[in-house]
Order: structure tokens, then sequence, then C-alpha cells
């Protein structure tokens, strides 16, 4: 496994986002997972995928989906079993649609 | 508008099957319970380790509730994913809910994982009966693209009732382990009619191992769900005692058959090949009087 880490700077909080789950971690899927988290106003990416040698293609695809949804305060952790980066964009999409999105559940917790 | 069952990962399924905004996940992904044996093995984890575990409600009833996700490797069971399964079920035995649902869809055990996984499914399993002991009824449904095999299949038959729909499939070993073991003659994986007809949802209901046959839609699971959760017959010796009975007798009736289509013939079907093309309604109705009940449940 090969891990990369990015950290974007200049984005906007979002307000009432709530920790999301998205994807599987099926062969050529990924999961993604995005939670507020309080980071000086940063984005930060930690990706964690099967797929050894694609960091240059993981900061261009980085790079594009912080100029479509500049984020602050936001953790984003990826789990990948060798998506295309078309499935990644994808997949980003989808987690920022449902962070922002009302919500859906109740804050997630283990209430033992 | 049609909820595929099959279709959905396990996220989606306890939403749609549970009340609304009820369910209240434990140990969600944002708790990083990874599998520590992937981790070691320089494999992809995932942050719930293939499985949803949490409290719910059904009709505004008080539920526990455990989705496998085959997406991740088949939805096998290594040592956490087991343990979230037990912990739930432990927990059922002390809170008693009115029911655990278990969604299962796995290959069984993780066999990266080796003795962890063989034990966390026997775990599972023991789980599944000291709840029931304990007088909560456990409930699986299996409807999932991956269908549950292995030990997952016996932790299902643990259970006090399993609804499936005709897309579903349980065994114990999968069709590819069959062919690979014994042979392409013995059992050819590819050809899906025999393993529809060998695993599937049909013929497990007609010889008594799936209670409620259902489309493959997630409503018609929370309906079966539902009206299963007021049927479960108490976990007693004598309860124990039918249900091995009824498996003697199905030995006795069905162990000499070579295929599924003989022994749809002798429960009654003259032409057993309509089994296989019938739509549920018409099937179940038909399936009255030419079916092996289980023992366990009534009706």
């Amino acid at each position: 496994m090969e891990q990369l880490h990015y950290r974007f700077t200049g984005g906007h909080p979002v307000s009432k986002g709530r920790a999301r789950l998205v994807g599987v971690v099926g062969s050529g899927n990924l999961e993604v997972l995005i939670e507020p988290s309080p980071l000086d106003g940063a984005c930060i990416v930690d990706v964690s995928t099967a797929a050894k040698g694609f960091g240059a293609i993981w900061q261009a695809v980085m790079s594009d989906f912080f100029a479509r949804h500049p984020l602050a305060d936001v953790r984003i952790s990826i789990h990948d079993n060798g998506a295309t980066p078309a499935i990644v964009v994808l997949r980003l999409d989808q987690a920022v649609a449902e962070f922002s999105a009302p919500s859906m559940h109740l804050p997630a917790g283990d209430e033992a | 508008m049609k909820h595929s069952y099959y279709e959905a990962s396990a996220r989606e399924r306890v939403d749609a099957l549970l009340d609304p905004l009820s369910f209240r996940e434990i140990l969600p992904p944002t708790a990083r319970v990874v599998s520590p044996h992937l981790t070691a093995l320089d494999l992809p984890t995932a942050f719930d380790d293939g499985v949803v575990i949490g409290s719910g409600a059904l009709e505004g009833r008080a539920v526990l509730i455990a989705a496998q996700e085959g997406g991740f490797m088949g939805g096998a069971v290594g040592e956490v994913h087991g343990a979230k399964i037990v912990g739930l079920l432990e927990r059922a035995s002390r809170e008693h809910p009115v029911a655990v649902l278990l969604l299962l869809e796995s290959g069984g055990v993780r066999l990266h994982e080796a003795n962890a996984g063989l034990i966390a499914v026997s775990e599972v399993m023991r789980a599944i009966l000291r709840a029931r002991a304990a007088g909560v009824p456990v409930l699986a449904a299996i409807g999932g693209q991956y269908g549950c095999f292995g030990g997952m299949a016996i932790a299902a038959r643990c259970s006090n009732a399993i609804v499936m729909s005709e897309e579903g499939r349980m065994g114990l070993s999968g069709p590819e382990v069959i062919e690979t073991a014994n042979g392409v003659e013995e059992f050819d994986s590819r050809d899906r009619a025999l393993v529809w007809r060998t695993v599937g949802g049909k013929h497990r209901y007609l010889i008594g191992d799936c209670d409620r046959l259902v489309d493959d839609e997630i409503a018609q699971f929370r309906a079966a769900f539902i009206a299963l959760m007021r049927e479960a017959e108490a976990f007693t010796l004598e309860a124990l005692e039918r249900e091995h009975a009824m498996l003697t007798r199905r030995i006795e009736l069905f162990g000499g058959h070579a295929d599924a289509l003989d022994i749809w013939r002798a429960l009654g079907w003259e032409e057993p090949g309509e089994v296989s093309v019938l739509d549920t309604r018409e099937f179940a109705l038909r399936a009255m009087g030419r079916r092996a009940a289980r023992a366990g449940m009534a009706g």
C-alpha cells in the first residue's frame, strides 16, 4: 500500500457538515470518509492506495477536486483498491454532496 | 419506486429497512477500527471492516441490526468484522431488543486472517444461540449479490428464521469451491440454472431452510421481518429436537437425489421446471403443501 497526503488551504467551512462514508473498497473501487475536523481552515486528504506509483495523478485529481470544492476544516480519508481517476472524482463529489446535505441521520456514535 | 435489495450496499439496506432516521451506528467508520491482519499483509482495509452494526427501530420497536458489505472482500468475516457482530449479539442478550436483524452477505471466513477468522465465525454462531437462549429472536436476510456461504450460512441457520429473495443464495461450499475441489463434472459453477436451483432462494424455501421468500425489494424484507418478529418461537430443547428431527427426515427423503429437480418432484411438483419461472407470489401460493416447512417457526 502507498500512503499519500495532501493539504489545501484557502477554502470555506461548510456549516453543519456531517461525517459520511461513501463507496466500498471493492476491486477498482474506493471508499471516501469525509468528516468535519478543526484543521485551522485546512482541508486534509489522506490516501491509502493499493496501486503504487500514481502519486502525480492523485495530485492532479486532488488539486482539481479542491478547485471545485474549496472546503475548510474537513478531513478526507480514502481507502483505494485501484480505482480509476474518473471513479475517484465521482466518489469525491458524492462524498461532498452527502457531507453538505441536510442530515439523514442522528449523530453516529457508540452510546455504550 | 422499487428499491432493490440485491443492488443496495449494506448501509443503504440498513437505512431503507429500519424506520427512517432511527439507525444509530456502533463503531462507525470514523472510529477507524480496521483489520490489523490486512494491514500487516499490506492489503486494503475498510473503515468498518465490511460490516455495519447498530441500533434502530422497526415499526417503533427497538432492534439491533448488522449488515455485511459483500463489496468488501465478498463480505468475508475477519477478526474485527466478526467481533462487531458478536458484540452486537452480546448486547442483545443484555438489553433484550425485540429482535436482532442480520443482513448477511458473505463468502464465509476471510481466509487471509486464518485462525482469527475461523474463530470469529464460530463466535458469531455461539453468540446467535446465546441471544436466542436469552429470549431474543435472531432473524436473517439473504438477498445480496454474493450470497451467504461457508460459516456464515451455518450462522444463518442458527437463527430463528431466514428471509430470502429468489436471487439470494445460501450454501455451505459455494459453487466455485465445489467445482475446484470436486471437478466440473460434479458441479459446473458457470451453469447458472444449476447454481440457482441448488443454492437459490426458491430451493431453500422448498426444502425448509428459508422461511419467507420475498421479491428483491428492501420493503418486502422489512415487511417479512415485522411479521417474523411476532411469530418467533421460544428457543427450547423441544424446539431444537424438532428441528433436528426435521433435518433427519430431510436426509432420509432427499439424500438420495442428485438434483434439485428430483427433490421438487418428490415434494409434489409434477412439473418441477415451473419452479424456476413462477413469480414469487404465484410460487409461494403453489408451494403450499409442496414444501418442507421448517420446524422452528409457526406457519
